[in-house]
């Protein structure tokens, strides 16, 4: 009984969680574009990758001059610095490309082609810059509990390990998310965005300054996608076709928790999660455990391969618009 | 006679390509309160626009304590002292009683919770909801918070866009009684309304309009008393 317990926080909800986190902070950044410029910003996959990558090349800086993280990985200080430079980025991309757009008052529909054609540039940009292979750069310590600790320690069958990285992604969500509702709910630039989100023109009737809320929007997705592209990137390894493909699972979970709604993306992100984990999942050693030897099962119970993944978030995306159009905490309608 | 507070003169303009305001003239005094009434269409709610620069003018003039702000754009006349309650969407849904006055002052920087204390004395119920959703609230308290979030800027002139619609006539009884309250701390303010009668009856000026123009001006209790007006704009 324990020991099904245990496999099921190992293989389920340990990584789950994890990849909840990384989706949440992800679908954050795109429910507050939306929120805010009313668009779907289909570049933000590629902003992370392009997050990730320029933290990466500074962490290959750090490390050739010999300063490390220790037991923390060096991509951890390497952060600030890649944030700074995609903020940058998407700054500069605002004042080229958006703003155009938006000084026409173009529909949303043509900021999303326009941020499809961002999106590929920035695609293009990373691989042609860090190339398109795998990229592991996760260093320092690899386990806070290994498999093996747990064994000895409670002299189960089953292991419990929980990887640095997994780690280090849940208490950096935390503190982020923290930050990010701290600063929109009491701060005078971050209530600011509320309103301008909520009302556009009665924001402006205010005396509330739109480019300046669109900055400080710009930057803030901007941190955010960096700090979930470098946890996902640490946790499983860097790739700019897996970024691409990330933008799938982010909008379903921003979708799923409504979107412009800060909290249904955190939401989001953990139901897209953990439902991908647990049906991708081969259960088959966690009933094993649970049922008498006589009727363990022959199968893997695995109820969809982890090739299928991405057919869990589209499946959740399209029965939430379906029967729930504006998600689970009454976010804007599509 | 002296120039008004705040007068959009010989106002022209429209939308579009075809104009709705055909040499429109609208003024309040400081501490007064004006009124424009007229049937559907007249271009009441046009006409406030225009004053308060959402409307582009192809003709006419609008003077602010003998400033022409004609160019200024709405914000910019913000700055100067006038505030705008829109007729609808014109809180903000999402945030707290609180946050929502706080937003009306956002250009300012000085200490602003005299004036939230202001608020809240002429609109006690909202201290008690401050820090409850806006979209939560009653019509006529969002209306309330409408109104309160408009005077957090301190502003010198009140233009309130039909503060009564869809409200019940107790309700609208008691806005009516707030808004000359706001009057008499020496707030012009400038408000169309669909109510006409009850409106004229609290009017120092009353503006008929009638497609885009001036049909009537006078005192709210001269329109209220002649013949005319009565017969054609408060049904007798």
């Amino acid at each position: 009984m324990l020991n099904a317990l245990v496999a099921f926080l190992n293989f389920v909800f340990v990584p789950g969680l994890a990849y909840g986190a990384q989706l949440a902070l992800g679908a954050l950044g795109v429910t507050l574009i939306y929120g805010i410029l009313r668009f779907s910003n289909f570049a933000h996959g590629d902003t992370m990758a392009f997050g990730t990558m320029v933290t990466i090349l500074a962490t290959w800086g750090l490390q050739s001059l010999g300063i490390s993280g220790g037991v923390l990985p060096t991509a951890l200080i390497a952060l600030p610095f890649g944030i700074l430079v995609t903020a940058l980025f998407v700054l500069g991309t605002d004042r080229l490309v958006y703003r155009f757009y938006r000084k026409q008052k173009a529909a949303p529909t043509i900021l999303v082609i326009v941020s499809l054609g961002v999106m590929f540039v920035m695609n293009g940009l990373v691989r042609f810059i860090i190339g398109v292979e795998e990229q592991a750069f996760a260093d320092g310590g690899r386990f806070l509990i290994t498999a093996g600790d747990f064994k000895a320690w409670t002299g189960l069958k089953e292991g419990l390990a929980i990887r640095t990285t997994q780690g280090i992604t849940v208490v950096t969500a935390v503190i982020v998310v923290v930050a990010l509702f701290w600063f929109l709910g009491k701060t005078r630039t971050g209530k600011s965005m509320r309103a301008f989100s909520d009302n556009e023109d009665l924001a402006l009737l205010s005396g509330i300054n739109p480019e300046r809320v669109v900055q400080v929007t710009w930057i803030i997705a901007a941190a955010l996608a960096t700090i979930a592209g470098v946890l996902y990137g640490l946790d499983k390894s860097f790739k700019a076709f897996t970024y691409f493909q990330l933008l799938l699972p982010i909008f379903a979970a921003a979708i799923v928790g409504g979107l412009g709604s800060p909290l249904g993306a955190i939401a989001g992100g953990f139901v897209i999660a953990f439902s991908e984990v647990t049906v991708t999942y081969a259960w088959k050693k966690v009933v094993t455990y649970l049922v008498p030897a006589d009727m363990a099962p022959d199968g893997l119970l695995q109820l969809m391969s982890t090739d299928y993944k991405f057919a869990v978030s589209f499946a959740i995306l399209i029965i939430v618009l379906l029967f729930m159009p504006t998600g689970l905490f009454k976010g804007k309608s599509v | 006679m002296s120039e008004p507070f705040l007068i959009g003169e010989d106002m022209t303009g429209g939308y579009g390509a075809a104009d709705i305001l055909h040499g429109c003239t609208l003024a309040v005094e400081k501490g007064q309160i004006a009124v424009i009434v007229g049937p559907n269409g007249a271009g009441k709610s046009t006409a406030m626009k225009a004053v308060f620069g959402m409307l582009r003018l192809r003709g006419g003039h609008v003077r602010l304590a003998g400033e022409d702000i004609t160019a200024l754009t709405p914000q910019a006349r913000v700055a100067k002292g006038m505030a705008f309650v829109p007729q609808t969407h014109n809180i903000f849904t999402s945030m707290t009683v609180e946050e929502n006055l706080e937003m009306g002052a956002f250009l300012r920087r000085d200490d602003i919770r005299g004036t939230m204390e202001q608020v809240y004395t002429l609109f006690p119920i909202l201290k008690d909801k401050r820090h409850q959703p806006a979209g939560e609230l009653s019509g006529g308290q969002r209306q309330q918070v409408a109104v309160g979030r408009a005077l957090m800027t301190q502003p010198k002139v009140l233009m309130l866009d039909e503060p009564t619609a869809g409200v019940s006539p107790i309700v609208m009884d008691e806005l009516f009684d707030r808004i000359i309250e706001v009057a008499r701390t020496g707030i012009s303010i400038l408000m169309v309304e669909q109510n006409a009668r009850q409106a004229l009856m609290i009017a120092d000026k009353g503006y008929v309009l009638v497609q885009g123009a001036n049909r009537f001006t006078d005192t709210g209790a001269a329109l209220m008393a002649d013949p005319e007006v009565r017969r054609s704009f408060l049904g007798g």
